[in-house]
Formats: structure tokens, C-alpha cells, sequence
């Protein structure tokens, strides 16, 4: 592996950049692995690395069914944030947001992680009060969220609209200075190429199509479209299609899938500093350092795996931005898409065990799977070695819906759901 | 947007007059009392989610606002049928 630096640029120019090799090898798949993760997203990838790099367990592959990161890793909008209400959650995405500060560094990957704060509009009493809270609870947790004054927002995002006759008043924000935006599909390659160092077989184009598991219930290995492969462990981060895959298992989730839309408007020069999010009107923003105003939309109502959502819910969001930055009304979109995001009742993911002996779970991450991208794979990589949960997933078990021990985040994520 | 047809209007309509309610044919115990936790979680929480053909229940919000059930493929999301509430499962 080439290892990138200043230097290597600057030799590699001479070349007219013709000579880079290849980031990773495209693997084709072993007949037995110590340990197999079915999903080449961002969590994936970075279960398997954690799972090298930390529990030193190398014979690992990762079965992605497409290209790697062409997932919700490449559809979201890239928000990197843990001002979350409850005590659980709190400690859930502060673990990844700690594992994003020096990630480039860890990886030698520039992930581009840019902490230019998350600010959250309050545009009515009722919101006050939640961010106001947010702000209490996080702060207990030890994760930074202060109040700021109409004006003071105004003067953090000047494309802010509060004007006090304004459609959606704003009467105040919760900013999260920590909290900012990274390059998602460098993610997924700066975990593909760091695992790959370290002897992980990152193989594409390889679905799994069934669980085969032996006498005593445990897992035995994968059957895939490219053949069988052994593992005795196995860690599913599927996203939208896990309650699909499960099955293959025998077991039922609790999880429905949806399609969430997001969408780029044409590139401008830098005009919006951080990222904005108006969850009573369901808009939120950020500019991407290519100058694209990247806006997340909301969900479609029914399940679905068709990676498409309807025109209706973009248009929702977009008339609340145009409301909110009135610069931006004459903005042309370039590009809308859809990913399948899967949604479990308390809008909080499962990661940890499951009923059958050997497999693993990380998936309902819902609608806000990226920020947690390294703690989840730090997460369900310590899972998977161990074969427990690590203290900051074991309240994020499966058994909750049972014993009804919930973190019921629903309403206090970002969007409303 | 999908257009639906609602079986009690008998008309196409566009989605913008519908609420989806979730999965269609899920029962409530008769007997709450006596169901164990398991059966519990599977009422409350365990949906099919399938990724294919899939049973749901609509609401006709802005129209005739009755609900009714619809089989409708996850895929392409183009409806199979619908069918009024109380007609057997198809």
C-alpha cells in the first residue's frame, strides 16, 4: 500500500498522476474466513477494519452484493452529530463523533471531516423547550450543545431568514459545535483500503443469498452468487435490506424499510458555513466543499425498496428551504436520489447479538446511520470478537422489544419520522 | 407519486390523498391477558417488511376517509389490487 503524504503527491505529479496503483486488491472469495460482514457500506468496512486493527482477527472478508459504498454510504448527506437526548444514544453517537476526530489520521485517508457545527432552528414554543432540553441532557453527557439567540444564529449562517414576519419564525437554535459534515464515500474507501492493508478480502459483486446454519442452530457460513464461504461468525450491516437477509436466518425483525431522498442543487461559491436543520419543518442543509447546497428531504410513507421516493416529499422540503434562506429561491437542483433506510419502533438501531449462535447484528440506524459510521463498526467489530456487546451497544439489544426497555429517540432525532 | 385506487370511491387517486397505516391483517389479541411476552413483541413490533409483495392498509385521508387494504410489490411499489376492510386477505 502506497502510503499517501505531501511527498507522495509531489513525486507522483511528476508522473502526471498515471502511476497510483490500485487503493485495494479486488478479492475473489476465500472457501472459510474466521469471520465474514455481510454490507460494504461505511459500517462495514469499518467493523472489518476494527475487527483487524483492534481484535486482531484478519481472515476476514466483506460481502458487499454491488460496489462498495454505493449504499445509504453514498446517499446521505454526510451530517456528523450526537446531540442526542437519551443517556444510551448520547454515548452511542459521542463514541463514533470521538472516533471521527484524527480518522484521516488513523487511516491515512483524507476523510475530510469539517466540524463546522450543527445548528437545529426552534420555530415555536414547543421547540424551545425540546432544544432546551437537548441541550441540558447533552451537557450532562458531557456532549457540547449551547443555545444561541435569533441573532447570534443569523450570525453563525447569514443565509438565515429571521425576519420575525417570516413563515417559520425563527425564535432560536441548539448548536453543536462539534458537529459538522464528512466526505462519505472517502469513508468507505479509507476504511476499504486501511482494512485491506491489514489482510481483509474486500470482495464486491457478491450478494449473499442464504444463511446456512448447522445442527445445533449455530452459523455455519454464507451461500452467496459467487459460491459457499465458511465463517463461523458472521456480521450483518445491511441497511435496508437486513430484515431481508435475517430471514435468511429464520429470525423476524423489527424493522420496516423506507425510502429517505436527499438532493444537491447546482455547485456555488461558499455561502453556507456549517449545517442547518429545521426538524418542526423538516429541512436541513449543508454546502459541500464541491459547492453543491446538499439538502436531505424526508421519507416516503410505505415500505419500500425501490431506491426512488416521490417528487411530493422533495417539494415539502424544498418549499421550507426556500422559506428558511429566501437567498436561495432561485437555486437550480442538479440531482435527487433515494436510499433504503430501515427503521426500527424506537427509532433507535440494534447492535449486538442475535438469537442464532455466531451471527451479529448492526442495522436501524434509520434515517441517521453516517455519523455513526466508525462507532458502529468499532462496535459491532468488539461484538463479534468478544461475542458480547460492548457496555455502549448492550442497551441497543434486540431483547428490548420484548422486554420493552426501549430508547424511544423518535422524537427526539433530528426529523421528524 | 403513485396513484391509488380507492375501493370504496372507485377511482385512481394520487397519493397526496392518502395516509399509509402500516401492515394490513395484524390482529389484536382477543385474549391481551394471556399473551406472553413473545406474542406481545410480535403484535407491537415484528413487521414482514418483505421485499416483493407486500400487504398495507391505506387511508383515504382527503377523500371518502375510510381505510381499506391494498397488495402492493416493494420493488417497483405498483399496486396489485385493493381491496375494503373486513374482505379477506388476497
Amino acid at each position: 500500500m502506497t502510503r499517501f503524504s505531501a511527498l507522495s503527491l509531489f513525486t507522483k505529479a511528476f508522473g502526471g498522476h498515471q502511476n497510483w496503483p490500485a487503493q485495494w486488491p479486488d478479492a475473489a472469495p476465500k472457501p472459510a474466513y474466521d469471520a465474514i460482514i455481510v454490507g460494504g457500506g461505511g459500517h462495514g468496512l469499518g467493523a472489518a477494519y476494527y475487527l483487524a486493527k483492534k481484535y486482531g482477527i484478519t481472515n476476514v472478508a466483506v460481502l458487499e452484493k454491488s460496489w462498495i459504498g454505493g449504499g445509504n454510504t453514498g446517499r446521505n448527506t454526510t451530517i456528523i452529530r450526537s446531540n442526542y437526548l437519551y443517556d444510551e444514544s448520547a454515548h452511542l453517537y459521542d463514541h463514533a463523533v470521538k472516533l471521527w476526530d484524527g480518522l484521516s489520521q488513523e487511516l491515512n485517508y483524507n476523510i475530510m471531516y469539517s466540524k463546522r457545527g450543527v445548528m437545529m432552528l426552534a420555530h415555536n414554543v414547543h421547540d424551545i423547550q425540546s432544544l432546551q432540553r437537548h441541550i441540558n441532557a447533552n451537557r450532562l453527557n458531557g456532549v457540547d450543545n449551547e443555545w444561541l439567540t435569533p441573532e447570534q444564529a443569523k450570525a453563525y449562517c447569514p443565509p438565515l431568514n429571521i425576519s420575525p414576519d417570516a413563515r417559520h419564525p425563527v425564535l432560536g437554535a441548539a448548536l453543536q459545535r462539534r458537529g459538522g459534515t464528512a466526505r462519505h464515500d472517502s469513508v468507505a474507501w479509507g476504511y476499504a483500503r486501511a482494512a485491506a492493508a491489514l489482510g481483509v478480502d474486500i470482495i464486491q459483486n457478491c450478494a449473499v443469498t442464504g444463511i446456512r446454519r448447522g445442527a445445533d442452530g449455530a452459523v455455519e457460513g454464507v451461500e452467496t452468487t459467487r459460491g459457499y464461504i465458511a465463517s463461523k461468525r458472521v456480521g450483518v450491516s445491511a441497511a435496508g435490506n437486513t430484515s431481508v437477509i435475517m430471514q435468511m436466518a429464520g429470525l423476524d425483525f423489527p424493522l420496516e424499510s423506507y425510502p429517505l431522498q436527499a438532493l444537491v442543487s447546482e455547485p456555488i461559491k461558499p455561502t453556507f458555513p456549517c449545517v442547518v436543520m429545521s426538524n418542526t419543518v423538516h429541512a436541513y442543509m449543508s454546502q459541500s466543499d464541491k459547492g453543491e447546497l446538499v439538502i436531505g428531504a424526508g421519507t416516503d410513507q410505505y415500505v419500500s425498496y425501490s431506491q426512488r421516493g416521490a417528487l411530493h416529499i422533495v417539494e415539502h422540503t424544498l418549499a421550507a428551504i426556500c422559506e428558511i434562506f429566501p437567498i436561495y429561491r432561485r437555486m437550480r437542483m442538479l440531482r435527487t436520489w433515494g436510499g433504503i433506510v430501515d427503521v426500527t419502533p424506537d427509532r433507535s438501531p440494534i447492535l449486538g447479538k442475535t438469537p442464532v449462535k455466531g451471527l451479529y447484528v448492526n442495522c436501524g440506524w434509520g434515517t441517521g446511520g453516517f455519523k455513526a459510521t466508525p462507532g458502529a463498526g468499532d462496535l459491532l467489530a468488539y461484538t463479534m470478537a468478544k461475542d458480547e456487546p460492548h457496555k455502549i451497544n448492550a442497551p441497543f439489544n434486540l431483547d428490548r422489544f420484548r422486554n420493552g426497555r426501549l430508547i424511544d429517540e423518535a422524537a427526539a432525532a433530528a426529523v421528524a419520522h | 407519486m403513485i396513484l391509488i385506487h380507492c375501493p370504496y370511491c372507485d377511482e385512481k387517486r394520487p397519493e397526496i390523498e392518502f395516509a399509509n397505516a402500516g401492515q394490513a391483517h395484524i390482529a389484536r389479541p382477543l385474549d391481551p391477558s394471556g399473551q406472553s411476552d413473545a406474542d406481545w413483541e410480535a403484535y407491537l413490533f415484528i413487521r414482514a417488511n418483505p421485499r416483493g409483495r407486500h400487504h398495507e392498509r391505506w387511508r383515504h385521508t382527503h377523500g371518502c376517509g375510510r381505510f381499506f387494504n391494498a397488495v402492493r410489490d416493494t420493488v417497483t411499489d405498483k399496486f396489485e389490487t385493493t381491496y375494503k376492510a373486513g374482505e379477506p386477505r388476497r
